[in-house]
């Protein structure tokens, strides 16, 4: 009787340190996370302007969906879920998102793959590979718009001289190419990041599991498919994850590379010229709760479609 | 006819030999333990003839064909690993089965092997389950399973047991003995630090040390016939006294060894006379350490309960039948 009492102060005397250690960080994410968050999409359902913040008054669903009637039997309906520009920078974002995350493990799956072998120097090319992840991203966007650039571009004059192409391509200018040229240097950036996750995923896998299918005879192919990809696949979805989330919201690449292009407006862009650019301030609110719950959406599909393990239950 | 044949084997790293000079005949359906401390080569020589390391000189054949160039799934032989290696994200039954679908085996054949593998280990009823869904006793006998169903000529066993607590240790190697019995055409080759394990399984035993093969002979030979002060030492438990000193140069040697076992303790009468230092008890033994006037400290084991106490004076007799001499080299000297 003593001892459970005693063991039951002593549970409460764990749980109340515990609060008291997460304390801070719930205070953290409450300022830098949920109360900007909570203000946007409270901004949403108002018709605040830049300069008249204070007074912003409800407005409803209006900023999202509206349909005005014109009083003569004819109407339309106006608002984010009726602009097409918008629908255009969601596809744009997903496309972007979909190609760039697919190339981005494929590539990192590769140079990981590489990395994870014995050679000589390897620690000098596990550091040089990250020199892409590490640069500033507007830096490197800046970087390959003169390399893109269709008069003084290297991209071009390489491109010529290889009889590739016979005159230069306005890579970021031009509607067909710019979202390829995005793509391009996204795939540039981040296949180092991805490479590095995978990596921390093929050292947990235990080596001594090749040498037991070496004895099976197994050929390289088949050890790759049936023991390699399947005991890295859960580190590998995690990182999709984490990549998609970022570019999902991606803005300063395609900001500094293609500013003010149909082709390659994002979400994040577009709701950032309403915001500010427009003085559309609820109108942006609105937009950015929708990138706010598309992502949320495709995230939680994601996660559900592959049944990943997020608790590490399974591993 | 002999299934394993080593002739001048050696291994280096680099400028590093780890095993030289090594030559092994194995007999068909031999159990043979290759047995010494860490760092004397018994893995790798294990992991050369799995193929699993590159044998930098000499020849190794297998029923009687070169296999120093041949792939290790080409050998006839299995190997069950220290940690097991298991296929971590397949069941029992696919861990057995996926070296047998590279063997391009038919599906019924496959499952009518498994399963027999299984039947003889006593796992059938763990088929379904993952690795990590077993103990360590269990996930021992699927590897032990899998190298099974592959019906290998040569059985190679890399100190399998090491990962096990003490009385499971006890069970398993009582199982692998009997496993051995069931498989009296299969030779078996088994590493292993633990020299209990190597008398207790092996028909033969080698003994390496620092690359090189100490003795080579049956777990009697070894205990009754060392042929260094080494082996001496290292078989045998508790280990064998050497006495250097005055005992020894008395029998022209420079050290003078005698078993725990093979020295008479007596209140009245001995050889020798000493004072007992410390006493352990294992019931079945008792181990009385004694420091022994002009001598040192000699370990003698007593049979059942022995009734000294530490402080006591005790007289010692070493049987003149089982003195080992050895010379500064550690090399026999016939005394």
């Amino acid at each position: 009787m003593a001892k459970t009492e005693q063991r039951s102060r002593l549970s409460r005397s764990r749980t109340r340190s515990a609060w008291l250690f997460l304390a801070p960080m719930l205070v953290m994410l409450l300022i830098v996370a949920a109360w900007p968050l909570g203000r946007t999409i409270w901004f949403s359902f108002t018709d605040a302007s830049l300069d008249l913040m204070s007074e912003a008054r409800w407005v409803g669903f209006r900023n999202y969906l509206e349909y005005v009637d014109f009083g003569d039997g004819e109407g339309q309906y106006y608002g984010l879920l009726a602009d097409p520009r918008w629908w255009r920078s969601v596809w744009n974002t997903i496309l972007f998102a979909a190609v760039s995350v697919s190339f981005e493990t494929v590539f990192g799956l590769i140079i990981a793959l590489v990395l994870n072998q014995q050679f000589r120097g390897r620690a000098f090319v596990r550091a040089a590979v990250l020199i892409p992840w590490a640069i500033p991203t507007i830096v490197s966007a800046k970087m390959w718009a003169w390399m893109l650039h269709d008069q003084f571009g290297i991209i071009n004059d390489m491109f010529m001289a290889l009889g590739m192409i016979s005159e230069p391509i306005a890579w970021t200018a031009s509607p067909e190419t710019a979202m390829v040229a995005v793509m391009m240097v996204d795939i540039w950036k981040t296949t180092p990041f991805m490479a590095l996750l995978i990596l921390a995923g093929l050292q947990m896998v235990p080596g001594d599991i090749y040498e037991a299918a070496k004895l099976d005879g197994v050929p390289a192919w088949r050890v790759f498919r049936r023991l390699t990809l399947p005991l890295i696949m859960p580190a590998v979805l995690v990182a999709v994850v984490f990549r998609a989330l970022d570019a999902l919201r991606v803005f300063d690449i395609v900001y500094v590379l293609t500013p003010n292009t149909d082709a390659t407006r994002t979400m994040s862009v577009y709701a950032r010229e309403n915001l500010f650019d427009f003085d559309q301030f609820a109108y942006g609110s609105a937009a950015s709760t929708l990138l706010f719950v598309v992502i949320a959406l495709i995230t939680i599909t994601f996660i559900m479609a592959t049944r990943m393990d997020l608790e590490g239950k399974r591993s | 006819m002999a299934t394993v044949e080593l002739i001048n084997v050696s291994k280096s790293y680099g400028n590093v030999e780890v095993l030289r000079d090594i030559n092994l005949s194995l007999q068909k359906g031999e159990f043979v333990v290759f047995v010494g401390p860490s760092g004397c080569g018994k893995s790798t020589l294990l992991r050369m003839i799995a193929g699993l390391e590159d044998i930098s000189g000499g020849d190794l054949l297998i029923d009687g064909k070169p296999m120093n160039d041949e792939m290790p799934a080409k050998r006839g032989i299995a190997m069950v690993f220290q940690s097991y290696a298991l296929y971590p994200h397949m069941t029992v039954f696919e861990n057995m089965s996926f070296g047998l679908e590279q063997a391009k085996l038919d599906k019924d054949e496959i499952k009518a092997r498994v399963e027999k593998a299984a039947e003889m280990l006593q796992i059938e009823g763990l088929l379904d389950r993952k690795p990590k869904q077993l103990s360590g006793g269990q996930r021992q006998r699927v590897a032990i399973g899998r190298a099974i169903t592959r019906d290998p000529r040569v059985f190679l066993f890399d100190e399998p047991l090491s990962n096990l607590d003490a009385a499971l240790r006890v069970d398993t190697r009582l199982e692998i003995a009997g496993l051995s019995q069931r498989l009296p055409d299969t030779t078996m080759i088994y590493v292993t630090h633990d020299q209990v394990e190597a008398m207790t399984l092996a028909d033969r035993i080698v003994v390496l040390n620092g690359g090189v093969v100490e003795q080579v002979g049956t777990p009697m030979e070894l205990y009754e016939r060392p042929a260094s002060q080494f082996v001496a030492g290292f078989i045998g438990s508790p280990r064998m006294n050497f006495l250097n000193g005055a005992v020894a140069q008395a029998h022209g040697a420079e050290c003078y060894g005698i078993r725990p076992e093979h020295i008479a303790l007596d209140h009245e009468n001995g050889d020798w006379r000493g004072r007992v230092i410390l006493t352990e008890r294992l019931g079945s033994d008792t181990f009385v350490h004694v420091n022994v006037e002009g001598i040192g400290t000699v370990n003698v084991r007593i049979e059942g309960r022995a009734e000294v106490q530490a402080g006591e004076a005790v007289h010692l007799t070493p049987d003149p039948a089982s003195i080992h001499l050895f010379d500064a080299r550690g090399q026999p000297v016939s005394g």
